[in-house]
């Protein structure tokens, strides 16, 4: 099976692993369930939908490509497959929002970008 | 049973001229004074590390250049809860009978030792290199994003957070080797610039160059005899993407497994170390250490109750927040001055009573947590 590939390597997707034995998704990728150990992991593509647990807008950055992006809200978004991850947010975002991912542009990479759903 | 025999700091802020082993070195001398022992009376080493100077073996070139033959020596490396995390071990070194007197020691010149960029990215590499730090998040960002949260879920507000930055501020006016010593207001905290919200400038501890060292012994060296009741570590985590919930944190599990190992409670405790990197990180910890109600830590400072003359002094130095952080040291010095409170030497900061003391340090994002009771007996 080809490995999948997402925004961490340039391409427009977030990836999960689902543990087969104990069904925890984790997001850092391993070649195990951190949770059980399992071996047996399936990658799966998450629907890039979830809902915003904190944010925060960052003003001081620390290099000269992302001081050019000032201010950005970085987000700990919960999504709807059970798992939490970090991205980018409209700089607007409140906790408990509904928010679904796009990608954009940062410090020359791509990166996910949650914007608020009605 | 361990000692804590001696202690030594140096003064914190920006002190140009001076590297890692020379601050090592000044911290070393005057905790070897304090403790009345020689070098030739340390067999036991232990370091923590300098990011001005990433060195593989940091313990082996301090016994060079200080002039040691230890029969034990390594360092550690658990941010900012190293400091404790190596008295700890220098406890169970003596304890096992490794060791007579082991030097607990660090330094670093991380304010002009680099450009003030160089040390925001160096410390954002606590972050997951491939899922957090392409963010472009930053050690505050982290903090940040808990105490967003931490607010949301407590009701907390900023100007809450920002009693516990005027605290140390006042605090640190009474210590001549603070850093900051200019008072501030909560109006100062709330209109300092943003760093990443709802994180502002003067919530957050300063970059500083200084060292501290203590002396952990089987016997006690001098009239001043504090001694290491009990202590305990939790680590839950790395990265804050992968934290617990906020009420499954890890100060939770080492206070009550220090709390068990010490034989004491909190009620027991008259003077209060805890780490406060940021203003969030010790509302926090205050909060999960049982020294405050949960959201409560606010208004027991505007009680008075964290002062000099309160209940429970705090961090009578001014902490990191305005005695300075330098890495390692920075924790380092919440213990320094324990250790004048506990022995009566805290001149114009002395507080009452500090027989029984709670220390606390935390690495990472609150990821790696060490308790810690000392006694004078």
């Amino acid at each position: 099976m080809p490995k999948l590939a997402d925004w961490t390597t340039g391409v427009e997707a977030i990836l999960y692993q689902s543990c087969a034995s104990c069904g925890k998704p984790q997001y850092f990728r391993r070649g195990f369930c951190a949770s059980c150990g399992a071996t047996g992991l399936a990658e799966k593509r998450a629907s890039g939908k979830g809902t915003v647990y904190a944010t925060s807008v960052v003003m001081r950055a620390a290099t000269p490509e992302t001081r050019a992006h000032v201010p950005y809200n970085i987000v700990l978004v919960d999504t709807e497959e059970g798992f939490r991850m970090m991205a980018h947010g409209a700089n607007d975002l409140a906790i408990g929002d509904r928010v679904s991912a796009r990608f954009a542009g940062f410090a020359g990479r791509l990166v996910p970008y949650f914007e608020k759903v009605n | 049973m361990s000692w804590i025999a001696g202690v030594g700091m140096t003064a914190y802020g920006k002190l140009p001229g001076r590297n890692t082993l020379d601050l090592m070195s000044e911290a070393a001398t005057a905790a070897l004074q304090d403790a009345q022992l020689e070098r030739a009376d340390i067999d036991g080493l232990v370091c923590g590390y300098s990011t001005t100077f990433p060195h593989l073996m940091l313990s082996t070139a301090f016994v060079e250049h200080f002039g040691l033959r230890p029969s034990y020596a390594h360092s550690i490396q658990v941010g900012g809860a190293t400091g404790f995390a190596m008295v700890m071990l220098a406890h169970y070194l003596v304890e096992a009978g490794a060791a007579r007197n082991v030097l607990v020691v660090a330094g670093e010149n991380r304010l002009t030792g680099q450009s003030r960029d160089d040390a925001v990215k160096t410390l954002a590499q606590v972050g997951h290199p491939v899922y957090e730090v392409p963010l472009g998040a930053t050690i505050p960002a982290y903090y940040a994003l808990v105490a967003a949260r931490y607010l949301h879920e407590y009701g907390i507000t900023e100007p809450d957070l920002a009693e516990l930055a005027v605290l140390m501020r006042r605090h640190a006016t009474a210590h001549p080797g603070a850093q900051f010593r200019e008072p501030i207001t909560i109006a100062d905290v709330m209109a300092s610039k943003s760093i990443a919200a709802p994180l502002k400038l003067l919530d957050c501890c300063p970059v500083s160059d200084g060292g501290a060292a203590f002396i952990v012994s089987r016997e006690p060296t001098h009239a001043a005899r504090v001694k290491v009741r009990g202590c305990a570590q939790a680590h839950t985590h790395q990265h804050v993407t992968a934290a617990p919930a906020l009420s499954e944190l890890g100060a939770e599990i080492s206070i009550a497994k220090a709390r068990e190992a010490a034989g004491l409670a909190i009620s027991d405790v008259r003077y209060a170390a805890v780490y406060d990197s940021f203003t969030i990180t010790l509302a926090m910890l205050l909060e999960d250490l049982g020294l405050a109600k949960r959201g409560e830590a606010a208004a027991r400072v505007r009680a008075g109750y964290f002062g000099r003359t309160g209940e429970m002094p705090l961090n009578t130095h001014g902490g990191l927040l305005s005695y300075g952080h330098c890495g390692v040291g920075g924790a380092m010095a919440h213990l320094v001055e324990t250790h004048l409170q506990m022995t009566g030497r805290a001149g114009n900061r002395q507080v009452r009573d500090a027989s029984v003391a709670l220390l606390h340090g935390d690495g990472g994002v609150l990821s790696s947590h060490v308790s810690m009771f000392l006694e004078r007996v």
